[in-house]
């Protein structure tokens, strides 16, 4: 039935890409057609901040799938290559190579990109970038290696900042991260967490600033002085940018779908207009087990999207249903967490050692999300606890003498 | 050079050969059914779970305390589990045989 249908996917990462794969699977025997602006083979952006920052290796290693695996799965890539315009009435898209190329569904997979703060002088700072492709990285490294002195001041104390720095600290580079907040990861994570991960950073040599809000950038001789509005500067040869981003929603407002926060989609990921899906950090989505609308930046809600979404193409019925997790890695860290903190209203921490503990958010006797450092089975017993709906005996779980196993946890 | 082989949950068998990486890669790359990889490699999504043939674990060793933690409450687990994205690929492991799991 799909045999002689186009679907069409703009934007070839970590939606893109999944989608593409999982409608093959799902049975569509249509072309596919993957368009993304970014020249290279799709590649895992995770590891640009973490271990493909500090490696010699290409981009290559880190690709989403082989060359071979997109010809075997019959998906075809354009790549280098923007979407200009959407015509919904013609199911049309025009490219920036001139080409038009048709639809019968077509999926937007735009995802985010880096926000550049309106900062006084950072059009004109030397050797400033922030670090959302292969080629951000390509350029960071290049900047370090051929600058007069290692001094690098990352703009932002999130997790890409974050890691960012500690990457950079292990490249031999002097790093400071600014943050404009009293403290790092104050929108994502409790206090106990940002104080954690300070105390890391400065344990690694890397200094993390708070309450440095940038205010201009003065740049002579290839070397940028950053100004913050306490009257403090800190010279950098390289400046890492990493602020947040915004989402990629032009295209589908100049189509007029439902915007709001990102690109409005159902529990399918179907947009407002039938044929149009939207799928990954680009979507707004209802999610049901936190009861609400939400935007996602991460690899597990561009992959579990991608999947519904082809699985609804194809006639099934899939509903988005996911608790959401994500990971961090820093230095001898690994964070990994689960569900959405939101709404919190105490904090339990459990302590197996000075680098081992994780941190249990509640609203009242609900689990709504884990922060786990070193410690996966934290991450493991959180996810099942919080699907679960169960409710946990909290003096027990703060309790390290207890056996770390659900049965154990749980309020008789 | 070492020949792993795959078994996917289809009874697909799939012999290939390589000299570096990891086994995840591998598969990936070879689009072994199962073996989705989705955290690039860093054990902190579970999608690259496979058994080793019991006979073969001398081959891979078994499962360190992190892959453990994160299949510990996976319903397929087993003695002979591994993230594969933690096996890299040399010639200890030359001739093993993953199923790849549920
Ligand atoms: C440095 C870094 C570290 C991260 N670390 C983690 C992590 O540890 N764990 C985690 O879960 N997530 C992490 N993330 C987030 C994760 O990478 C994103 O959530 C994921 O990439 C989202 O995938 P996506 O396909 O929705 O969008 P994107 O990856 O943003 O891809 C969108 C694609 O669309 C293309 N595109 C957009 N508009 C057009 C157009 N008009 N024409 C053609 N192409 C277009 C872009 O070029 C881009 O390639 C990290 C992100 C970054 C940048
Ligand atoms: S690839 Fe994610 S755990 Fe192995």
């Amino acid at each position: 039935m799909s045999a002689n249908k186009t679907c069409v996917v703009i934007g070839a990462s970590h939606g893109g890409v999944n989608f593409g794969t999982a409608l093959r699977k799902e049975g569509w025997e249509g072309k596919i057609i993957l368009i993304d602006k970014d020249p290279e083979i799709p590649y895992h952006r995770p590891p640009l901040s973490k271990a493909y920052l500090t490696s010699p290796l290409g981009i290559e290693a880190y690709q989403l799938k082989s060359k071979e695996s997109y010809v075997k799965d019959s998906i075809q890539l354009k790549l280098g290559v923007s979407v200009n315009s959407i015509d919904k009435e013609k199911q049309e898209l025009t490219l920036s190579d001139g080409s038009v190329q048709s639809y019968d569904i077509l999926v937007m997979a735009t995802g985010a990109r880096p926000i550049i703060p309106p900062i006084k002088g950072i059009k004109t700072a030397t050797n400033l970038y922030p670090l959302r492709t292969a080629k951000d990285v390509e350029n960071i490294q290049t900047a370090l290696l051929n600058a007069s002195t290692k001094d690098v001041v990352v703009i932002g104390g999130g997790y890409i900042g974050l890691e960012t720095a500690a990457s950079l600290k292990k490249m031999g580079a002097e790093v400071t991260v600014l943050e404009r907040e009293e403290r790092i990861l104050a929108r994502v994570t409790a206090p106990e967490m940002s104080t954690f991960f300070e105390e890391l950073h400065s344990s690694n040599n890397v200094s993390v600033l708070t309450t440095k809000n940038v205010v201009a950038i003065e740049t002579e001789n290839g070397i940028n002085t950053v100004v913050c509005a306490d009257g403090t500067s800190y010279k950098a040869s390289v400046i890492v940018v990493g602020v947040g981003i915004l989402v990629n929603t032009e295209l589908a407002s100049s189509i007029g779908l439902t915007l709001e926060n990102g690109i409005k989609v159902d529990e399918t990921a179907k947009t407002s207009n039938a044929t149009i899906y939207a799928i990954g950090d680009c979507s707004y989505h209802f999610n049901p087990h936190y009861n609400r609308y939400i935007r996602l930046e991460s690899v597990q809600n561009a992959v579990d999207q991608a999947k519904v979404a082809a699985a609804a193409i194809c006639g099934k019925k899939t509903v988005y249903n996911t608790i959401p997790w994500f990971w961090s890695d820093q230095y001898n860290v690994k964070l990994q967490m689960v569900g959405l903190s939101q709404g919190y209203n105490q904090v339990l921490m459990r302590k197996e050692e000075d680098l081992k503990f994780s941190i249990w958010y509640f609203k009242d006797e609900t689990l709504l999300a884990v922060d786990a450092v070193n410690n996966a089975k934290a991450y493991v017993v959180g996810t099942k606890f919080i699907k679960e709906n169960a409710t946990i005996d909290k003096e027990k779980l703060v309790d390290t003498s207890v056996v770390f196993k659900p049965a154990e946890l749980l309020k008789s | 050079m070492a020949k792993i082989t795959f078994i996917t949950s289809d009874n697909e068998k799939i012999e290939l050969e390589a000299t570096s990486g990891s086994v995840m890669q591998l598969a990936v790359d070879n689009g072994v059914q199962g073996i989705d990889g989705d955290c690039g490699g860093v054990c902190s999504c579970a999608t690259c779970h496979v058994h080793v043939l019991p006979e073969h674990v001398s081959k891979t060793g078994t499962a360190s305390e992190i892959e453990q933690d994160m299949l510990e409450l996976d319903d397929n687990v087993s003695e002979y589990s591994r993230l594969c994205c933690q096996l890299d690929v040399s010639d200890a492991l030359d001739g093993v045989v993953l199923q790849v799991a549920k």
